[in-house]
């Protein structure tokens, strides 16, 4: 389980570019359950992910997961807790190392490295079994180096990774963002997959409304850093894309609304 | 003949150094300066310990572990103070010129006389009953000359193994990940600062030995031997990558070992040409700035990223 109180932070307070980033956010999110989270550019959702992974610390408020406060955690210590994907396809994965070196990697994630070799026979086979169960034929290329494969190949691989070994929780942020429509699509099967059989608690961030409203048991909408709906249960599972069309649309006019209303008051009085 | 066993000699010696300079520069992709002060200061270390009749092996340890903590001291700044790690390299090599002055107490201390480990692997063949000179592929070498030079390869092959076996073991994968995508490893766990910090020490820690095993060869240790050798060291590994590629720890380490002997050959052919000592450096520092250009005029890497929506779908 994932406990946010009071989170709120700032980017760059009193400077001309300061962003109040997240505005107090609560949000509590039960074990294995699936929260899918959109908003507009902006809105806040990337930064949700990376407090919640420890990128930057708060500058009020607290996280506990799995009933520890990690508040204060740096970023490498809650990796044992938290698997990652990037919406980068470059970014989950070592380039220069080839797929087997990286699996040796996420099959340490959290744990202390030690003086074993990375490479064995046993962890070789296990490193087959799991990519065959891709169905991508990457069990063949173990020795081939990351770099010469694919976008959707190389997130199907850190999807892998990130969920490698037991995983509190999971954080993906757009992560078939960059692929192209069949890759994605196959990323989103392995995702439902891997989420569905290891009862994962999951967090992923989305700009495609099909992906929202079929995915997840759970649907937040952020705006401006904080969260404007949060939908679940029936509600989540009746919504249809036109209507969380018409929320953003909501939220647009608003917006609108505000910005003239300000023009109005900067006209009149200012 | 016995030009060339020295210059091989010395080649050997300052692949140790190479090796060093390619855990920096190539894995962590830090041009480490530090390489130039703690090159002095294996030598330093090492030189008035033997001269005080310590044990050379000790002393030579001495030099290698003096190395790690000049290493040590230039990751903390970069990893813990967020220095520049440029800066943090100048900062340390700069400080070190003084410390190893200290050490030394003047700025050259000569080790004709003394027991050395070159001078103890010098004496080993004819203590086995050797000969005093030896015929090798035809040529006649003295004993002692093909005992060093043996020795030189034995202390790099030995390095290079364990080099080779340390960067592929659970540590040493983390390591190599640091310095190609440090978000990604990060994200599984890893404290990429103190991954950063421990190869600079490794890496100075050889640099140190191969300052120390030269002084010793050449017989004095000297305050300004350490100047310009983190160039000479990326001249090594980079000719090094342009003769093996760069496709695996080993092999690459293997290239870095040519490569620094290469170019030793090269110096001496050239010095024997009648190149000026003087122009040395100036001609070590072209030689790599053409090495970092030059690849740039060749096939320009392009990765295209995907990027495209579905169609039925709409994006927000
Ligand atoms: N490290 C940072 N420094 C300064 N500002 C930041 C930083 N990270 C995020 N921001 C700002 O915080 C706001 C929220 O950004 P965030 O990346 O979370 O948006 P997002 O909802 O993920 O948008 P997108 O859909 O475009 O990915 C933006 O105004 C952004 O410029
Ligand atoms: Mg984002």
């Amino acid at each position: 389980m994932l406990q946010i109180q009071k989170f709120d932070k700032t980017f760059n307070r009193d400077t001309m570019n300061s962003v109040h980033a997240l505005n107090q956010v609560d949000l509590t999110i039960e074990a294995s359950s699936f929260v899918v989270v959109v908003g507009t550019n902006g809105s806040g959702k990337s930064t949700l992910l990376n407090a919640i992974a420890g990128t930057f610390l708060p500058d009020t408020g607290s996280i506990e997961l799995a009933n520890t406060n990690i508040t204060r955690w740096p970023e490498h210590r809650r990796a044992r807790f938290i698997g990652r994907v990037f919406q980068d396809p470059f970014k989950g994965t070592a380039p220069g190392m080839t797929i087997a070196e990286n699996l040796a990697l996420a099959s340490g994630r959290g744990r202390r490295r030690g003086l074993k070799q990375a490479l064995n026979r046993s962890a070789l086979g296990v490193f087959k079994g799991r990519l065959a169960s891709l169905n991508m034929g990457l069990e063949d290329r173990l020795n081939n180096p990351i770099g010469s494969l694919s976008g959707g190949q190389r997130q199907a691989i850190t999807l892998l990774m990130a969920t490698w070994l037991k995983t509190d929780l999971l954080l993906l942020d757009e992560h078939t963002a960059a692929l192209d429509p069949r890759a994605a699509d196959q990323i989103i099967r392995l995702t439902t997959d891997i989420v569905s059989q290891k009862k994962l608690t999951t967090m992923m961030v989305t700009h495609s409304m099909n992906q929202a409203v079929s995915q997840g048991d759970r649907l937040i909408m952020m705006h401006k850093g904080e969260i404007m709906h949060d939908l679940s249960g029936a509600e989540k599972s009746r919504l249809r894309p036109d209507d969380l069309l018409t929320r953003f649309d909501e939220i647009r006019r608003s917006e609108q609304l505000d910005s003239s209303a300000a023009q109005l008051l900067e006209a009149n009085y200012v | 003949m016995n030009l060339l066993l020295a210059s091989l000699t010395i080649g050997f010696i300052l692949s140790l150094l190479s090796a060093g300079v390619y855990i920096s520069f190539r894995i962590f992709h830090m041009p480490d300066i530090t390489a130039d002060g703690s090159f002095a200061l294996g030598a330093a270390v090492s030189a008035v310990l033997i001269v005080q009749e310590v044990n050379p092996v000790v002393a030579t340890s001495a030099g290698f572990a003096a190395g790690c903590v000049a290493g040590l001291v230039t990751g903390m700044l970069h990893t813990r103070f967020k220095i520049n790690n440029l800066l943090s390299g100048i900062l340390v090599m700069t400080a070190l010129y003084s410390v190893n002055l200290h050490i030394m107490g003047k700025s050259n201390v000569p080790m004709l006389y003394e027991t050395t480990l070159m001078t103890m692997a010098a004496k080993l063949p004819t203590l086995m009953g050797s000969e005093d000179v030896v015929n090798i592929l035809g040529w006649d070498i003295s004993n002692s000359d093909a005992a060093t030079f043996l020795f030189a390869i034995l202390m790099i092959v030995a390095v290079s193994v364990v080099l080779n076996r340390f960067f592929r073991t659970h540590l040493g994968t983390a390591m190599r990940a640091t310095g190609d995508n440090p978000d990604m490893i990060r994200a599984l766990g890893v404290n990429t600062g103190n991954m950063i910090t421990l190869g600079l020490c490794i890496s100075n820690g050889l640099v140190a030995l191969s300052g120390s095993l030269l002084a010793q060869y050449q017989g004095f240790a000297d305050v300004q031997m350490g100047i310009g050798m983190i160039v000479l060291g990326l001249a090594s590994v980079i000719i090094g990558e342009a003769l093996v590629g760069s496709a695996g720890i080993g092999l690459t380490l293997c290239g870095v070992i040519m490569g620094s002997l290469l170019f030793r050959l090269l110096i001496a052919i050239a010095l024997r040409w009648g190149l000026n000592p003087t122009d040395l450096k100036l001609i070590t520092a072209i030689f790599v700035l053409v090495a970092l250009i030059v690849p740039r005029f060749g096939g320009k890497l392009t990765h295209r990223k995907q990027r495209s929506s579905h169609a039925s779908d709409t994006k927000v």
